[in-house]
């Protein structure tokens, strides 16, 4: 029992994560029905930043904070300077484009910072809490809580508010979009830095459990991603679950199996569910559209 | 309310329309008339400002759009229903409305939306659906009632009657032809020449891009090259 535990709480922190990093890719897909894979960048910034900011002496709440917010203007500029010029380019040029700024973004935070692994104190202490023979540390609640408050969110302001609709308005149709009025551009804008700062939660949120390096973002992106696709891409429950569910399947199979195979396991489960639910669990069930 | 002077537009490199200068007035319903690619949806989307203009010049109530774009021209007053029912898909038949009167100051939505589906019943029945699932004349309807709840001045129809039954035609013009009447300005553009004809108070005919007659409609229908063109007699 404390061992089952012990997997359902790493499991669960880790799925948190994967579950943030998939409602970036989710809201950027919403807008523009582009698949960023520079998300995973987005949350190595959010840690690199907040260690260096922190270094230079700022309080680990205020570099946080810088960290966020300059995310997000990278998250920003990633669509003015890459994305916007690309026009009316496909969507597979696009998302190349997205895997160049990846490249990009972690060569200039190998240089600008360095290719040291670094942390930072946890939030509320390092004392683990311990939960019928398991042990949960302080910071796991913080991931938890911060993706639950993330998701809530950006669910209120898709579902239930105009500018959150003209979002998805402008991913269902930009033309039409325009044609009502809104300006799509600042959409897209708003899309890309929200997203980015998602993601500088998300590396915040979990750099002192897991450590960041400049290189950390690859390997975030494509389990974020099949995190989004497992759940159904562009649809935020979606990315909840199948963050969580995949940050399970990963924990309970590297506890039980063999870490070995915890990826091997985590991608033929989304194979199977991709195979028999093209569109994840969580996507549309009808495949036609007008 | 809405004029052109020597307007072009192209595809890349091929220019489709070749200076059009066009002018309605305000309160007019003015049809554009025109074989199958001559440039009638070109014009429109030039208008409404999503399709790049290469040089004349266009000015709505007096202000040159050449540095409008689209987005600000729908709170300016001009409204652009486009070829082929762009509606929001995934959203509700009630969120594309509301959506509709994005660019006003959305004091009037409610009392747009009670118009829309006074206009269109069957829209209000259907308010809480994905706008995916409507017919092909549901959507035509959904999409002329978004463009209204924006209060347009002006309104540019392209095809409204496009793939609809004879049954439906008629309620859209019913519809067109009662907001003529309580002073909307129209520019349509229509397959169905005979029926532009009927509503409108002028027309345009244009052939590969530039405008070869204008006139009143009811002189138009008397023209023997447009009666042989369009009206098939
Ligand atoms: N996206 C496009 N790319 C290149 N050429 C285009 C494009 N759209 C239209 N054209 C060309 O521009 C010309 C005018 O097309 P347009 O759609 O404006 O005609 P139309 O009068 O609306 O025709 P229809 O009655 O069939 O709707 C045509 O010769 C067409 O081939
Ligand atoms: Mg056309």
């Amino acid at each position: 029992m404390a061992e089952f535990l012990q997997f359902l709480f790493s499991g669960l922190t880790v799925g948190a994560v994967y579950a943030l990093v998939a409602l970036g890719f989710t809201l950027i897909h919403n807008a523009s029905g582009v698949v960023n894979f520079a998300q995973g960048e987005f949350v190595m910034l959010g840690g690199m930043i907040t260690v260096f900011a922190a270094q230079a002496g700022l309080p680990l709440a205020v570099a946080a904070g810088v960290a966020i917010g300059v995310t997000a203007l990278v998250g920003v500029a990633l669509y003015r300077l890459a994305i916007a010029p690309a026009g009316s380019a496909s969507v597979v040029s696009i998302i190349i484009i997205t895997m160049g700024a990846s490249l990009f973004l972690r060569g200039t935070a190998q240089s600008v910072f360095d290719k040291q692994i670094h942390r930072f104190p946890a939030f509320s202490g390092e004392t683990p809490i311990t939960i019928g023979g398991a042990t949960l540390m302080p910071q796991s609640l913080w991931v938890l809580g911060g993706a639950a408050v993330v998701f809530v969110a950006l669910h209120r302001f898709l579902a239930h508010t105009l500018p959150g609709k003209a979002v998805l308005a402008t991913a269902s149709n930009k033309l039409a979009a325009q044609l009502v009025g809104i300006n799509t551009h600042a959409v897209l804008l708003l899309a890309f830095g929200l997203s980015a700062a998602i993601g500088a939660v998300a590396g915040v949120l979990i750099t002192p459990l897991t450590m960041t390096t400049a290189d950390m973002g690859v390997s975030v992106a494509l389990k974020g991603f099949a995190a989004a696709m497992l759940g159904g891409m562009g649809i935020p429950v979606g990315a909840i679950v199948g963050g969580l569910g995949l940050g399970l399947i990963e924990a309970f199979t590297a506890g039980y199996l063999s870490s070995a195979y915890k990826e091997a396991t985590a991608f033929l489960v989304i194979l199977v569910v991709l195979v028999l639910m093209p569109r994840g669990l969580f996507g549309p069930k009808d495949v036609e559209r007008v | 309310m809405l004029e052109t002077r020597a307007l072009r537009s192209a595809y890349g490199r091929i220019e489709v329309l070749h200076g059009i200068d066009l002018v309605v007035r305000e309160g007019e319903t003015v049809a554009l008339v025109g074989a199958n690619g001559a440039g009638k949806t070109t014009l429109m989307r030039a208008l409404a400002g999503v399709q790049p203009v290469c040089g004349g010049e266009a000015w709505f109530r007096g202000r040159a759009l050449a540095r409008v774009p689209a987005w600000r021209r729908v709170g300016l007053g001009l409204a652009h229903v486009p070829e082929g029912r762009q509606i929001f898909c995934d959203l509700t038949v009630e969120d594309n409305l509301r959506l509709g009167a994005w660019a006003t100051d959305r004091t009037h939505v409610a009392e747009g939306l009670a118009e829309a589906y006074q206009m269109f019943p069957v829209l209000g029945e259907k308010r809480r659906l994905p706008a995916g699932g409507l017919s092909g004349g549901q959507q035509q309807m959904l999409a002329l009632a978004r463009a209204l709840m924006a209060r347009p001045v002006c309104l540019l129809l392209d095809e409204p009657s496009m793939g609809l039954a004879p049954a439906l035609i008629d309620e859209i013009f019913d519809v067109i032809a009662g907001l003529a009447r309580r002073g909307l300005t129209v520019v349509l553009v229509e397959q169905n020449a005979a029926v532009a004809l009927s509503v409108a108070d002028r027309a345009y005919v244009l052939e590969n891009g530039v405008i070869t007659l204008e006139g009143a409609a009811s002189d138009l229908v008397k023209d023997d090259r447009v009666r042989a063109a369009y009206l098939g007699i």
